[in-house]
């Protein structure tokens, strides 16, 4: 049990040095993907201890909240990239202090 | 009828609000109408007041309209209370400040902001009454700082030159260093005797203080102060020969018949509280007596014909200031009731030549005006005679009560104010004889039209025979015994008689046969830096300026970076130095923020497990 | 032997992430993505969560992976694409994502054919989810077909063609 959650920090910490690390917005998102998917396999792994539902109906939560930032998150970058010709995140840095 | 007092004020004020809301869309006519009609009204329920209160017992009578102030032991009513006093100010501000409404309305033609001079001038007129019908201190402070709005207003009429607005805010400064002593006395009584209410105060005032101790003292000298900031009196006077800038009806109005003398009916509406500081009282009366020998001497140089008579009004409060201090309470409002109608009909008079000498001001550009204008002319003969009180105008009976009550007072005065009188006599006809006789050089452009004419000709009638008017001032002060009818008396009171006389002969020597030349006179080697020091008004202004105004200029200029705002503009550099410091950090890289929200999260957790 | 397949499973999860953190193109990128949701989905099973598992695949590694695939479809074009096209379809690149698919596979043949006894977990079956989804989570659910709608009218409003650029400079 303990390693469930533990492959899911890893899982997390691993997602989010990939979009502290990419450059390139889609492999930004994809990594989110993997950081949002891990956060479901925790609630699993919670669920699973306990024998409760409620694990998995997060996990059809964060499902929801994947899908609806993947859409949002994709028609940004379409729009980025029409606009600035370019998928990296560091060029779209216009509303600096 | 008494109770018709509460519209008094009430319809000026109306007309002020009307006149100010339409502000120029009113044709002239209409403003005019409303202007004058408004103070017409309040003019003829005064007279109708005035007939039932004349002719009744002549009881004071009280009015509450309702309540200003109520707090939890401050009562402040708007009350209103006549009684003889009351009622000669009543007809001095309405009947006179009606007739210069009615002028106004010829001399003020054509001018682009016709509504809005009524506007003023009824807000002035409405705060005059406000001032004079208040029962208790602070309504009447109300009305004090009215009346000093309205002169700012005025005096700056012509706002668009700037030599006006300065006039209009040295007017308003001036006369701010008195009515600060003014609340300031005002605070004092009512911490002292716990009312604002005039009668109560005076009552209280009579039966806790004893007479000549420090507390009637200092409050009866700081209103004092305030009366002699209103009515230009030394040491506030510089700023009444500044404030003929305005229009002159209104030097008319405000700056000789009605507000100037709001100190003098202060002083003698809190009378009792003056004979309790016998010192005070006396001090009113060298200032009196100062004032009005400094505001002649400087009249008699003027070649403004507005400043001649704007230190000839200084002078003549100077006169009933000098009463005051005498203990001359009737005698002090009988003359400022016969110079509210000599001094206005002079002005009028002196507007009328402006009017219709293209704006001209120096009366030595003047001359032989008498063919062409006969209604001015016998104007400014009435009004000059009456101001020098010559025997038989209205002016004359008022002075001549005055120095024979200041006779027994004190002697020195009384020579002060026979001085004074004899300087009157010169500086009234001086201007006269310049401006009316000799030779004329150029052409009258225009005429004044009835509604010029009219005020004049009733002004004239009033300064002639104003002496006649009976005003039954008995009710209200102490009644003076009178003196004995013995050789002193009778030798003292031909003196008094002669001494403007003797004035109205050196004028006549000097101005009109030319027997004397004032212009040899002034090629004097000692003259001619006197003429300058009268002219410049005893060097008053000068001394002010070196004494105040350079002082306060050079501490502004050393505190112009203000200490105080050096800390607020660190905290302002800070914040701005921080900002800079935090927007570095906006990069507008999203990697970067999720850094550091990563970085934020790390740190909470690690205080959540490290606590 | 369920423990076995678990860390099997969680190792090739971990590989599957951290190639696709690391890979420079996003198609590749994205096949380890896939990789790596699949493996979790068979954890999913494995910790006897079916419905999440299955939801994992068919929505997560199907429905919105082929929004990825979309969007780099659209974004990629002309001869460079190609060109980039023709270098990733070298043999190589295939080679892990497929081993670590085949192992998945295997693992499931595992499950399958030792029966339905594969789990480390307790089991709460669909009707379980059902009737809690339908029961005190009825408004959570309502509040996610919020969250979908706003999704949508996002996604629509972004994906439009031509946004009006108000920007100077700016070119679409």
């Amino acid at each position: 049990m303990e390693f469930g959650l533990l492959l899911s920090a890893v899982l997390f910490v691993l997602g989010l040095i990939g979009v502290m690390v990419r450059r390139n917005l889609i492999m930004i998102l994809m990594s989110l993907e993997v950081m949002l998917n891990a956060t479901g396999l925790a609630f699993i792994v919670a669920g699973s201890r306990w024998g409760q539902a409620d694990g998995q109906i997060m996990f059809l939560l964060i499902l929801t909240l994947a899908a609806a930032e993947v859409g949002v998150g994709l028609g940004l970058v379409l729009q980025i990239f029409h606009r600035f010709h370019t998928l990296d995140a560091d060029s779209v840095n216009e509303m600096q202090g | 009828m008494l109770e018709l007092l509460g519209w008094v004020p009430l319809f000026p004020f109306l007309g002020f609000l009307i006149l100010v809301l339409a502000s120029e869309r009113f044709s002239e006519p209409l403003a005019a109408w409303i202007g004058i009609g408004s103070v017409g009204v309040s003019a003829l329920f005064v007279s109708l007041i005035g007939f039932e209160f004349l002719n009744g017992t002549m009881q004071p009578f009280k009015l509450v309209l309702g309540s200003w102030i109520e707090m939890d032991d401050i009562s402040v009513p708007f009350g209103f209370y006549l009684d003889a006093l009351t009622m000669t100010m009543l007809f001095v501000v309405t009947g006179v400040g009606f007739l210069i409404h009615v002028y106004s309305a010829g001399f003020m033609a054509s001018d682009p902001s016709y509504a809005r001079f009524f506007a003023y001038m009824n807000l002035f007129v409405s705060a005059m009454l406000v001032l004079v019908l208040a029962d208790n201190l602070a309504l009447l402070y109300l009305g004090w700082e009215g009346v000093g709005l309205g002169s700012y207003l005025l005096i700056g009429f012509w706002y668009k030159d700037p030599n006006n607005g300065y006039a209009a805010r040295k007017a308003f400064v001036m006369t701010r260093i008195g009515d600060t002593a003014l609340a300031l006395g005002l605070f004092l009584l009512f911490t002292q005797l716990h009312t604002f209410d005039i009668q109560s105060l005076m009552l209280g005032a009579e039966n806790q203080w004893p007479p000549g101790t420090l507390l009637p003292m200092v409050s009866a000298a700081l209103l004092l102060g305030g009366a002699v900031g209103k009515s230009a009196q030394l040491p506030l006077q510089t700023w009444l020969p500044d404030a003929m800038a305005g229009p002159t009806p209104v030097s008319a109005l405000i700056h000789a018949a009605t507000m100037v003398t709001a100190g003098v009916y202060l002083i003698a509406r809190t009378h009792s509280l003056f004979m309790l500081a016998p010192t005070v009282q006396f001090v009113v009366a060298v200032i009196g007596a100062l004032t009005l020998l400094i505001a002649g001497c400087s009249a008699l140089v003027q070649t403004d014909i507005k400043r001649v008579l704007a230190y000839s009004t200084i002078s003549q409060i100077g006169y009933m200031f000098l009463a005051l201090g005498a203990g001359a309470w009737s005698a002090a409002i009988f003359h400022l009731l016969t110079h509210a109608f000599f001094k206005a009909l002079l002005f009028l008079a002196a507007g009328a030549v402006i009017f219709c000498f293209h704006q001209e001001h120096n009366i030595i550009k003047m001359g032989g005006l008498r063919k062409a204008m006969p209604l001015t002319f016998w104007s400014f003969m009435i009004g000059g005679a009456a101001l020098s009180a010559l025997p038989f105008t209205s002016g004359f009976y008022s002075k001549h009560e005055i120095l024979m009550a200041v006779f027994e007072v004190s002697p020195v005065l009384w020579a002060a104010g026979c001085l004074g009188a004899l300087i009157t006599g010169i500086y009234s006809f001086r201007l006269v004889f310049v401006v009316f006789f000799g030779v004329q050089s150029e052409v009258v452009e225009k005429s004044p039209g009835w509604c010029m004419s009219a005020p004049l000709f009733l002004l004239g009638i009033l300064a002639l025979s104003g002496g006649m008017l009976q005003v039954p001032l008995g009710t209200v002060f102490p009644v003076l015994t009178s003196p004995d009818r013995d050789f002193t008396f009778n030798l003292v009171s031909a003196i008094t008689v002669a001494a403007p006389l003797l004035g109205l002969l050196i004028a006549v020597l000097f101005y009109l046969t030319g027997a004397f030349s004032a212009q040899r006179l002034a090629n004097y080697s000692w003259a001619k830096p006197l003429r300058l020091f009268f002219l410049g008004g005893w060097g008053m202004d000068a001394l002010y300026d070196k004494l105040f105004v350079h002082p306060f200029k050079t501490i502004t200029r050393l505190n112009k970076n203000d200490a105080v705002d050096g800390l607020y503009l660190a905290i302002a550099w800070l914040s701005q130095k921080l900002h800079l410091l935090v927007s570095a950090s906006q990069t507008g890289r999203v990697r970067w923020y999720a850094s550091s929200l990563v970085l934020g999260t790390v740190a909470i957790i690690a205080i959540g497990l490290l606590s | 032997m369920e423990l076995i397949l678990f860390y099997l499973t969680s190792a090739v999860a971990l590989f599957a992430t951290v190639m696709m953190i690391t890979r420079l193109n996003a198609v590749h990128g994205l096949l380890y993505l896939i990789l790596s949701l699949l493996s979790v989905g068979v954890i999913f099973f494995l910790l006897g969560a079916h419905f999440a598992a299955v939801l994992e695949v068919i929505i997560y590694a199907g429905a919105i992976m082929v929004l990825f695939v979309f969007v780099i479809m659209m974004l990629n074009q002309g001869q460079k694409t190609i060109d980039q096209e023709n270098a990733w379809l070298q043999p190589g690149v295939w080679i892990l994502p497929s081993l670590m698919a085949l192992v998945l596979l295997v693992e499931m043949a595992v499950i399958v054919v030792l029966g339905g006894n594969a789990q480390t977990g307790h089991i709460v079956n669909s009707k379980q989810v059902g009737i809690a989804l339908y029961g005190p989570y009825l408004l959570a659910v309502e509040l996610a077909s919020m969250l979908l709608l706003a999704g949508l009218v996002g996604a629509y409003h972004l994906g439009k063609p031509i946004l009006k650029i108000t920007r100077p400079g700016g070119n679409s």
